[in-house]
This record gives structure tokens, sequence and C-alpha cells, in this order.
């Protein structure tokens, strides 16, 4: 049962990486869109994200939960030393989703919209950018247990260039992530070309930021080198990712959107596998060589096996759910709109 | 503001935002069922749009709910690690099944609100139908974790060590049903009376009679159904307090002195020092037939628990009487609103009734505030009662008072801007919703 559960806990992690991303991805695009494409981008957005963004969050709860329910050592550690970038990223989570339905459900359509959107859209880039920081954190080997004063227990637990590196490659993987996403969601030629547009700046930009990433770890005495080629696992996968890259390219400019979404999805996958093969199964290195492990510090047996059972159980109702509700809102052609 | 008070403090808080948007997530959807089925059933337009304009409120709080819910799952290990480390392993199971409820929940809600006219009348009427199940599934289970921590169950605790854990066991500890129970129509009751007075209002202020009345007529009923079962599972739950938690009995009712044929006391002022109540009116022998169905029974006091396990009595006393005044005047109006649908067809179109159900708005949201109060700080200084303590569970890190400041100007402006667009919302009734007799109502 424990692998059961590990492997949802990936599948929870990298779902909420491709769907929430994307969805994060959608404010970023805007952030970074000319005042005078904005309200289409928005429209757009709306359309695609409005029935399933509420959903796509949900995989964040269910990673946490099973974290705080199977691996309570690896949630209560992570919670004490990055109390602040969570809480940063709380925050975020918070004003996006408010901000979000808010501006699609204020009755009267006026200034405030204004607050709105720019809410929207800052927080949409803060909280993956938090996101990654706390990703790198977990890997970055600085949380000390045994620190004595604030700055190295609280602060230098996260903060170096190596996880603000990996804050902006999130950040950017996101925004290619929604920006290939939205080229099968508009309706017109234009808009079309401006996505395909934005997916290959943001994905030259996820590149650059990943070659900062190495740089960083370089000078932070990161192995990451080492970790990525250094096993057949990690360096089949990143090769996989870097030659599809040069297909996603081709492909772009035809705008073939189905098998597009496949390989952007299939980059990230292969990302994600990556980073975390190397150090299966610790998801937390400590400043002092020690690690937090999933196949040691986990909850008792039977917690972990009705974990599992309710996460089997769960799936059974859910995912025939998730898939109706995407593909019925797929099927755009012949809906009319509400109202 | 030291830091473990400022951990409680922000704590508190973020359960007691989160709280008004559950009971709403969970009670709108069946009120939206309602009306949704009478317009299917009759075709009367005015009954889509109330389900409309409901719902285009609801899903403002649905997110606000959601997100704030999100915070909460991460502020457990924010604020209580060492508590988390223990309690998650036994307590996780309702949390692992909510997870489940909610999925599903925020699926409905995507088909319900985004599916107008575009699936199957019925079946999109049946998702919304499950958004306000799931929802109610999430609640119990919930206060079922919640019950846990004043009911521990479902593992042996020897030596400081966790043994033996169960996590079905511990789902179903003794508290979870008469807590549960209570929440569920404590939802009813505190959104009712808010639906219900919201539109009373407007009719007082005749803007859209036909629209509000209908809308109040369903919420009322809901409230006044669930207000009167209310004290009856407040009863419940007071004995098994009193037979579980005897110091959170004795807390809420500032009942210092262990003794037989005990009184229950209303109002007064308890002085914590001198264990005295003072302006207290006695009710004799009541207090024992409350918790123990026996007007001589015994029951015991502070006076029968070691100082330092002692709950604050006045928080928890003041916050009982709140909620049971509540209780009893929404009591006594609903058996006048009923008596009014049965009897008295003419109260029904009077201004006092109106005005009574205004008054109520807040009354139930107040109440369950002061519930959970009473829950909460009862339990003190226990965070898994009999077990840890809630000041050995607090995080290490310093600092959370400025954490707790950001988290209330958080909350004080998302109230601030839910209340606004709530305002514009039923400004906007008019402009929406109101077909003139020449118009063709809008045909499917
Ligand atoms: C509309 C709201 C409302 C109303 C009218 C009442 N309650 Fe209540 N009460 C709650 C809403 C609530 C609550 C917020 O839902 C609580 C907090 C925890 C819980 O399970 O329910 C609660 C807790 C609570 C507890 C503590 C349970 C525990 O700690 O396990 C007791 C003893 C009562 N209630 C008793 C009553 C009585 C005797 C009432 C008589 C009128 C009453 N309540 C009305
Ligand atoms: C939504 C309704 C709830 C409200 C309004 C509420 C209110 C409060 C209050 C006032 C406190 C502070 C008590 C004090 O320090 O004196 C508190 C503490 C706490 N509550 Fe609740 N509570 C609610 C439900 C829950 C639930 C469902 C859980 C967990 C499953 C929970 C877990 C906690 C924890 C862990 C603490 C901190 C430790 C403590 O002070 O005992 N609460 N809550
Ligand atoms: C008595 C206390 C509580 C009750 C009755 C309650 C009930 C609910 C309900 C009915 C919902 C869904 C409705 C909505 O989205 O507005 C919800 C949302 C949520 N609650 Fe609570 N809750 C309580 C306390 C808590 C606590 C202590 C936690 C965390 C540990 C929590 C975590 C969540 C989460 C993560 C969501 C979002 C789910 C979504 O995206 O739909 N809740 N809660």
């Amino acid at each position: 049962m424990l692998y059961v559960v590990i492997v949802y806990l990936w599948a929870s992690i990298l779902l909420y990486l491709l769907l929430g991303g994307a969805d994060f991805g959608a404010g970023i695009i805007e952030l970074f869109t000319s005042e005078k494409n904005r309200n289409r981008t928005r429209k757009t957005t709306y359309q695609a994200i409005g029935p399933i963004w509420e959903a796509n969050h949900m995989w964040l709860i269910i990673a946490i939960v099973i974290l705080f329910v199977g691996f309570p050592a690896i949630y209560s550690t992570m919670s004490v030393y990055l109390h602040i970038p969570l809480t940063i990223m709380l925050i975020g989570i918070i004003a996006r989703g408010t901000a979000f339905a808010f501006r699609h459900h204020d009755a009267v359509v006026d200034d405030w919209q204004n607050v709105y959107n720019r809410i929207f859209t800052w927080s949409s880039f803060v909280t993956p950018l938090f996101l990654g920081i706390i990703a790198g954190s977990a890997v970055s080997g600085r949380i000390d247990t045994q620190a004595v004063n604030f700055l190295d227990a609280y602060i230098f637990s996260w903060l170096d260039w190596f996880t603000v590196a990996v804050g902006f490659f999130t950040t950017a993987i996101c925004a290619f992530l929604a920006a290939v996403y939205l080229i099968g969601e508009t309706d017109n030629e234009t808009d079309r070309k401006r996505f395909i547009h934005k997916a290959q700046t943001s994905n030259i930009l996820a590149v650059f930021c990943g070659f900062l990433v190495f740089t960083a770890a370089y000078f932070e005495g990161i192995p990451l080198f080492q970790w990525v080629f250094g096993n057949l696992v990690g360096a089949v996968a990143i090769t996989a990712a870097t030659l599809s890259l040069i297909l996603l390219w081709y492909l772009l400019r035809q705008g073939k959107t189905k098998i597009l979404r496949v390989l952007a999805g299939f980059q990230v996958t292969m990302i994600l596998l990556t980073v975390t093969w190397q150090h299966y199964p610790n998801i937390v290195l400590l400043a002092d060589g020690g690690y937090l492990s999933l196949t040691e510090h986990h909850g008792h047996a039977k917690t972990i096996s009705s974990l599992g059972w309710a996460l089997l159980l769960g799936s059974i109702f859910i995912l025939p759910a998730l898939f109706y509700l995407i593909y019925s809102f797929q099927q755009k052609n012949g809906a009319k709109e509400a109202h | 503001m030291n830091d473990f008070i400022a951990a409680r403090s922000q704590m508190a808080l973020s359960l007691g935002f989160h709280i008004v948007f559950s009971c709403i997530g969970m009670v709108m959807p069946f009120f939206m069922a309602v009306s949704h089925f009478y317009w299917l059933k009759t075709n009367q337009v005015v009954y889509k749009n109330i389900t409309k304009a409901w719902s285009k409120g609801v899903a403002i709080f649905f997110a606000t709910g959601a997100v704030s819910g999100t915070v909460l799952s991460f502020e457990l290990g924010l604020l209580w690690p060492e508590f988390m480390k223990h309690a998650g392993p036994i307590f996780g199971m309702p949390f692992s099944l909510e997870g489940t409820a909610f999925f599903i929940e925020a699926i409905a809600l995507g088909f319900f609100l985004y599916g107008w006219n575009r699936f199957n009348r019925w079946f999109h009427w049946f998702t919304g139908l499950v958004v306000g199940i799931s929802g109610l599934v999430s609640g119990i289970l919930v206060v079922a974790a919640n019950a846990w921590m004043n009911s521990p169950a479902g593992f042996d605790y020897v030596n400081g060590q966790y043994l033996n854990i169960d996590p079905i066991a511990a789902m179903f500890n003794d508290a979870w049903f008469s807590q549960a129970l209570h929440m569920t129509v404590a939802a009813f009751v505190a959104t009712g009376f808010a639906v219900a007075g919201v539109h009373a209002l407007m009719i007082a202020k005749g803007k859209n009679v036909e629209f509000h009345t209908r809308s109040f007529r369903i919420a009322a009923i809901f409230a006044c159904v669930a207000a009167v079962l209310q004290p009856l599972s407040g009863d419940i739950s007071a004995k098994d307090v009193a037979r579980r938690q005897p110091a959170k009995l004795a807390a809420m009712e500032a009942h210092f002195e262990t003794r037989k044929s005990a009184p229950l006391i209303l109002g007064g002022i308890p002085d914590e020092k001198n264990k005295t109540v003072k302006y207290a009116i006695p009710l004799p022998g009541m207090l024992s037939f409350m918790a123990h169905g026996d007007f001589s029974a015994e029951v015991k006091g502070l006076d029968a628990i070691p100082e330092d396990e002692h709950p604050p009595v006045a928080i928890t006393h003041y916050a009982f009487q709140i909620m049971v005044g509540l209780g009893m005047v929404m009591m006594l109006l609903s058996f006048i609103y009923f008596i009014a649908l049965w009897k008295k067809k003419s109260w029904l179109r009077s201004k006092w009734l109106l005005n009574f159900f205004v008054l109520a708005t807040p009354m139930g949201f107040i109440a369950v505030e002061a519930g959970w109060t009473v829950t909460e700080v009862g339990r003190q200084p226990w965070i898994i009662h009999g077990v840890m303590r809630t000041a050995d569970a607090v995080t290490p890190m310093p600092g959370i008072a400025y954490s707790f400041y950001l988290f209330t100007g958080v909350y004080v402006s998302l109230a601030l801007i839910v209340t606004f667009m709530l305002y514009r919302q039923i400004q906007m009734v008019d402009k929406l919703y109101d077909v003139l007799p020449n118009e063709n109502p809008e045909k499917h």
C-alpha cells in the first residue's frame, strides 16, 4: 500500500503542476499581454478555465493531505522551516482564487475590475514562483534542524540563488503550459498566432531559466548536473524532453493543438521525473546530510493502508466525473453561452 | 502579543472565517435545488431567476470557501507542527475521505455553474444536488476530525508514544455523531436565517416583491425546521460533553462547585479568582437535568479538576449563553412562522413578521461562531483532550504575531469585498430579473 500512496502523491504533484500550473500560467500570460489584447486573453482564459479551476486546485489539497496523513514528519518539518515561503504562497492562492471569482461573478462591471485583474495577474505570478522556491528548498539541503538563530533556521532554509532560479523556472513552465493550452481555445486566427508566439517566448524563457538553475546550483555547490545525468532514468528522461523540444517547435509553427498539448505535458512530466528520481525515496534533504524519506518517515502501517484505500476508492468516483467535466467543456461547438 | 497567543488567534480567525463560507457552501445548493426544481416543474421564470441569482452569489462564496480551506490545511502544520506530527496519521482518515468529497463538489460545481443550457435539464439539476450532498459530507467528515480532538480514540498513549493506531476507530470517536449532527443542523439554521433575512429586507422595502417573496419562503422553511431541531440536538451535545469533558461543561455553565441538583444559571459575570458568578439567575436543578437527565444528579464542578487543566471560564460561559440565547430566539420565531403558514396567512404579509426576520439575519452565524468558541476554548488547555497540551504543539518559529496581522488584514479585506459584492448583486436583481408583464417569459 505504501507504494500506492507514493504513486498518488507523485501523480497529484504532477497533475497540480500541469493543470494548476496552466491555470497560473494563464494569469502570467495576461500579465505579459499588451493592454490592447488583454481583454481578449481574459475572455479566452475564462472560457478555458472557468469551469475547471476549482478542480485543478484540488490536486494541491490531495497532495497535502497525503503528506500530513501519510508522512507527518515530512509535512511538519517543511511547515516549520519553510513557514515563510508557504505563507506567501498561501496568500497568493487566496488572492488569486478570490480575484478570479470576483472578476467574473461581480454583478456590476466597473473600475473594480481593474483591481481584481491586477490582483489576479500578480498573484498568478507570485504563487508559482514560491511553489518553485519551496520545491527547490526541499532538495537544496539548506534546511538546518540544528540552526539556532532566526536567519539560518527560517530564512536561509529557503532563500538562495538556486531556489530562486527554480522558482523562476517553475513560473516559466507555467506560462509555457498555459500558452500551449490556450492555442487550442481561441476561435480566431489572430489570437491563435498570438498564443503561438507566447508559447515560443515562454519556451525560450523556460530553457533559459533551466540554465540559470544549473548555474545557480553550480555556485551553491549543489551537484545538480550529476543528479540529472548520473543515472539512466534521469539522463534518458531529460534527453527525451530535449529532443521533443525540436518536434515541439516544428509543430508550433503549424499550430497542431492536440499533439502540442501532449508534448508539453510530456516534457514537464519528464522534468519532474528527472528531478524526483535521483533522490527517491528521499524528498527532503537536510543541511546535516540527513534526509526525510518516503519509505522511512511514513505513518503507521494501518494509517497507510486506510489512506491507500481511501485514495483508490476516491479515484473511482473522481476520475470518470473529472474526465466527463473536461470532455463536456471541450465540446464547445453547439454549446450556447449561458445567460 | 506572544507567539502562542498569536498562533491561537490566527487559527481561530482562519476557522471562524472559513466556517461562514463552508456553511453557505453546504446549504445553499439545497435551496437552489428546490427553486431549480420548481422552475423545471412549473416553468415559472421567477424560479429560474432565483436559482441563477443565488448561484451567482454562491460562486463567490465557493471560491472564498475553497481558498480559505486550502489555507487551513497548511495552517494546521504551519501553526501546530508538533500536533500534526502525531495526530496526522491518527485523525487523518476523515481528511483523506474529505479529499474525495471536495473533489466531487468542485467537479459538480463546474457542471452546475457553467452548465446552463448545455446538458439535459435534469442532469444539470442533479449536479447541483451533488454539490450540496458532497458539501454536507465534507462538513461531517471535518467535524469528525475535530471531534477526535475532543474525544481522542483509535490509539494507545503509552509513555509519550502513540501506539496501536486505528484510523477508523479514530474517525468514529465518541463525539463525532453529536458534533456532526449539531453542526449540520447549525449550517441550515445559520444560512437559512441569513438568506431569509436579506430577502425579508427587500420585501419590506417593496422591491421585486414576487422574486423576494418566493426566495424568502424557500430559505425560511429550511431555516425554521432546522431551528426547531437545533435545541434538541444541542441537548444531545450537552449530555455528551457532560460525560466526556466535565471541565468544558463546568466552564460553559460557570459551575465552580461539584454538587447535587445543580442549578442552571442564566447570564451572570463569572469571577474566576473568587470562583463565583455575580448577577446570575439560577434555575434550580436544571443543570443536573440538562447534563444527566435527572434533576438531582451530581454535576462535577471545576473544583473536581486540577487547576492547571481549567479552561478559560468567562469566554466559554459567555459564548455558551450567546449560542443558547440565540437558539431560543430563533426557535420562537420559527414557531411564529409556522403558525403564520398554517393558521394566520395574514401574518405572512405583515411588516412585523418580516422585521423579525430581518433582525434575525446574523443570529445563526453568531450562534455558530459562539458554539465553536465553546467547543474550542472549552477544550483548553488541551489540543488533544487529555493527551497533548496546546502549548506543546505550537510552532517553534518566532514572530507569529506578524503572520497573524497579515492574515487578519487579508481576511478583513476579503470580508469587506464579499459583502460589497453581495450588496451589488442584490441591487442588480431589478435589472437582471424583473420580468415585465408584456415581455415574453424566457423559454428554455
Ligand atoms: C445555529 C447555530 C447554533 C444554535 C442555535 C445552537 N448551537 Fe450549539 N453549537 C453550534 C451551533 C449552534 C456549533 C457552532 O455548530 C457547535 C460548535 C461545535 C459543534 O459541534 O457545534 C455548537 C456546540 C455546542 C456544544 C458543545 C459541543 C462539544 O463541544 O462537543 C453544546 C453543548 C451545544 N452546542 C449546545 C447547544 C444548545 C443546548 C443549544 C440550544 C438552543 C444550542 N447549542 C444551539
Ligand atoms: C470552523 C469552526 C471552528 C472554529 C470557529 C474554531 C475555533 C477555534 C478557536 C476559537 C480556537 C482557539 C482556542 C483557544 O486557543 O483558546 C481554535 C483552536 C484550534 N482548532 Fe478550532 N475551530 C473550528 C473547527 C476546528 C476544526 C474542524 C479543527 C480540526 C479538525 C480545528 C482545529 C483546531 C486546532 C488545531 C486549534 C489550535 C489548538 C487549540 O487552541 O486548541 N478547529 N479553534
Ligand atoms: C467545522 C469546520 C469545517 C466545516 C464544517 C467545513 C466544511 C467545508 C465545506 C462544506 C467546504 C466546501 C464548501 C465550499 O467550498 O465553500 C469546505 C471547503 C474546504 N475546507 Fe472546510 N470545513 C471546516 C473546517 C476545515 C478545516 C479545519 C480544514 C483544514 C484542515 C478545512 C479544509 C477545507 C478545504 C481544503 C476546502 C476546499 C475544498 C474545495 O476546494 O472545494 N476545512 N469546508
